[in-house]
């Protein structure tokens, strides 16, 4: 079970090393405080799961990068990395399509500042749509 | 317009404002989970209590569905009616005073045929939906859309209403009082308790005969050839909501059940009502989207979860952990504009963003809609009712727009114009036809094509003239327009023969 975890975290971090995220060398930065990796755990539901391959959770690895992840981040990252089709049918604009619902640790996400909110590692993030036929 | 413009742009920077940590608005002491409307923040354990007195108020209120009485719950698997039943349960399980004491069945209509689901995965939805059925106890019927091909035709007459004044306060008081009293005679609490035994035992034998009964070949493909026969995804949704409404009808009526509830939340309700309004169905505006509908007469459809917002429901169901199923549907990932439901859904979440008070104002609109004749008259003919919808005929009044289009539109159509025109008014004012035109009369003998537009109203006139062809419609639409048909003919045969209900009153005077 553990090498096979390992496994996935490899091919997982192989797979986002290639993105485009802004990444500076952190060798020649002298800035100490740099984010750790981010864990998250992403759920799906409601219908919204079927963009995902109908796979309702993921466990997820954010790529090492300078600023703290927030969701406005998280939303493009999910948009190049996980989403499988009709990318409007979940982020519009740079935020989520109106009528899905977002849970930040089972808390509404109106209540966590939406968009600017930092992610912390370990953190629970829900998305349910409430649109009809998902 | 440029100080409206700055106006909106202040409102929604306020808004993004994040408010971290907010405290629950009401114990004011726990952390805030989630905000339902403009700035009401609730902890859970607030949420809970606010969300269970709401469903219980509802009904409390309205007064509709009488102690003992059997109601149906439709359950489609979505989060709003898997909430509903979660709430019935929670309500029937309470202590005495506060006890909801009617007796509950549970229907899902199985339309993985039109959606194109394959046959393993409806059996996997249905069996899933099975066990959260089967934890209730109550009786359940599993029902496929295919059935609809074995309807018998009586499922579109009107049913005489209940002998019950569901208006009626007092005698709504009575019965609870009778009933109450009759349950304490017997053993407290045990009459309700034995009749849900008796029914959850029959429920088991009935759901091993009709739960798992194999659909009859050809029905799918039957089914399938009808909604292929629609042109357009807002007329299939159209009709497929109607022919669901005809099963939940028929199953009702045979298990004997009075009253159904449809899990509609008024997020569902605000955009309903627009795009009824936007599909022509304006004038049953008030019975689609009220609290009670007594169109069937003998059946009544009540919605108790219409206070609630999509969101609300959402967020219980996530916290709580209510199971709903989710079953792929006609619009499942579908563009906005595929269809004018998806259309006017989309407006409305987008606008509700912005302005979070959007489905609210448009549900408590709904509420003050009432029709203009009174609903006790359940009494009028089935030819005055629409053969889809059941509701009263919208295409009879004489100077109407529609009217206007019709004639012009029969005679922008050089094809014998003037026999269509006829019989139009023939249809559209039948006492000028008892009267005595004989020119017009006749025409309307002639065994021709089963016209069945002029037995619908306005709105299911453009679902049907949608379909490239009406001949896939299920055999108890068309039989039963066909007997409609030759009442009507028998009718003007006999017309000359009968006295004009105006004219005799007239003489009398």
């Amino acid at each position: 079970m553990v090498p096979l975890l390992c496994l996935w975290l490899v091919t997982l971090n192989e797979k986002t090393a290639s993105l485009p995220v802004p990444m500076r060398n952190s060798a020649s930065d002298d800035n100490i405080n740099m984010a750790a990796p981010v864990a998250l755990h992403l759920e799906f539901g409601g219908g919204a799961e079927l963009l995902f391959d109908g796979v309702k959770e993921h466990h997820v690895t954010l790529p090492d990068q300078l600023d703290p992840w927030d969701m406005k981040q998280l939303l493009v990252w999910i948009k190049e990395n996980l989403l499988k089709e009709r990318p409007e049918l979940f982020v519009q604009g740079d935020t989520v399509r109106p009528g899905i619902l977002v849970l930040i640790n089972d808390a509404d996400w109106e209540l966590m500042g939406e968009l600017q909110y930092e992610l912390q590692d370990k953190d629970n993030i829900v998305f349910i749509s409430t649109l009809h036929g998902g | 317009m440029c100080q409206v413009d700055e106006e909106y742009n202040v409102h929604l920077e306020n808004k993004v404002t994040p408010s971290v940590s907010k405290k629950c608005v009401k114990c004011k002491e726990n952390t805030a989970v989630l905000i339902i409307r403009a700035g009401d923040a609730f902890c859970s354990c607030c949420f809970k209590e606010y969300f269970i007195h709401k469903f219980r108020a509802m009904l409390g209120k309205n007064r509709v569905i009488f102690p003992g009485e059997k109601v149906l719950l439709a359950v489609s698997g979505g989060p709003a009616s898997s909430s509903m039943l979660s709430q019935v349960q929670e309500g029937l399980s309470r202590d005495a005073p506060k006890k909801l004491r009617f007796v509950p069945g549970i229907i899902y209509v199985d339309e993985g045929g039109v959606s194109g689901q394959s046959m393993e995965e409806r059996k996997r939805a249905v069996s899933q939906l099975e066990s959260v059925f089967r934890a209730t106890d109550y009786p359940y019927y599993i029902v496929q859309l295919e059935q609809v091909f074995s309807l018998p035709s009586s499922v579109l007459d009107v049913g005489s209403s209940a002998t019950k004044n569901p208006q009626n306060g007092s005698s709504y008081k009575a019965a609870v009082d009778q009933f109450i009293q009759t349950s304490q005679n017997q053993h407290p609490d045990l009459s309700v308790k034995n009749a849900l035994s008796q029914l959850s035992s029959l429920s088991m034998h009935e759901a091993q005969t009709g739960g798992s009964s194999p659909i009859p070949p050809g029905q799918t493909e039957a089914l399938q050839r009808l909604f292929a026969s629609v042109r357009t995804l807002t007329a299939k949704q159209d009709l497929l909501q109607t022919l669901r409404h005809h099963l939940i009808l028929h199953t009702a009526r045979t298990e004997r059940y009075s009253k159904v509830m449809m899990g509609d939340s008024c997020s569902r309700l605000a955009v309903k009502l627009l795009s009824n309004i936007s599909l022509g169905r304006g004038a049953s505006l008030a019975a689609d989207t009220g609290f009670s509908d007594s169109r069937y007469g003998d059946v009544v459809i009540v919605r108790p979860m219409r206070d609630y917002s999509s969101k609300e429901i959402a967020y219980y169901n996530r916290m709580f952990d209510i199971a709903s199923v989710f079953i792929p549907s006609l619009d499942t990932k579908a563009q906005d504009k595929a269809s004018i439901q998806r259309l006017t859904e989309s407006f409305v979440t987008k606008l509700q963003t912005d302005f979070p008070s959007t489905v609210s104002t448009i549900y408590r609109t709904s509420e003050k809609l009432h029709t203009a004749c009174p609903p006790q008259n359940t009494n009028t003919q089935t030819s005055d009712k629409c053969l889809l919808c059941t509701c009263t005929l919208d295409t009879k009044t004489e100077f109407s727009a529609f009217q206007a289009t019709l004639i012009s539109e029969q005679l922008s159509q050089r094809r014998g114009p003037g026999a269509n025109v006829r019989q139009g008014q023939c249809c559209s004012a039948e006492g000028h036809c008892g009267s005595g035109e004989n020119g017009c009369c006749p025409s309307a003998k002639v065994p021709g094509p089963l016209d069945l537009k002029s037995m619908l109203c306005y709105s299911c006139r453009l679902t049907i003239k949608d379909m490239t062809a009406v001949d896939t419609l299920p055999q108890y639409i068309v039989s039963e327009a066909e007997q409609r048909n030759r009442r009507s003919q028998m009718r003007e045969e006999i017309s000359e023969f009968l006295l004009e209900e105006e004219e005799d009153e007239a003489q009398s005077f």
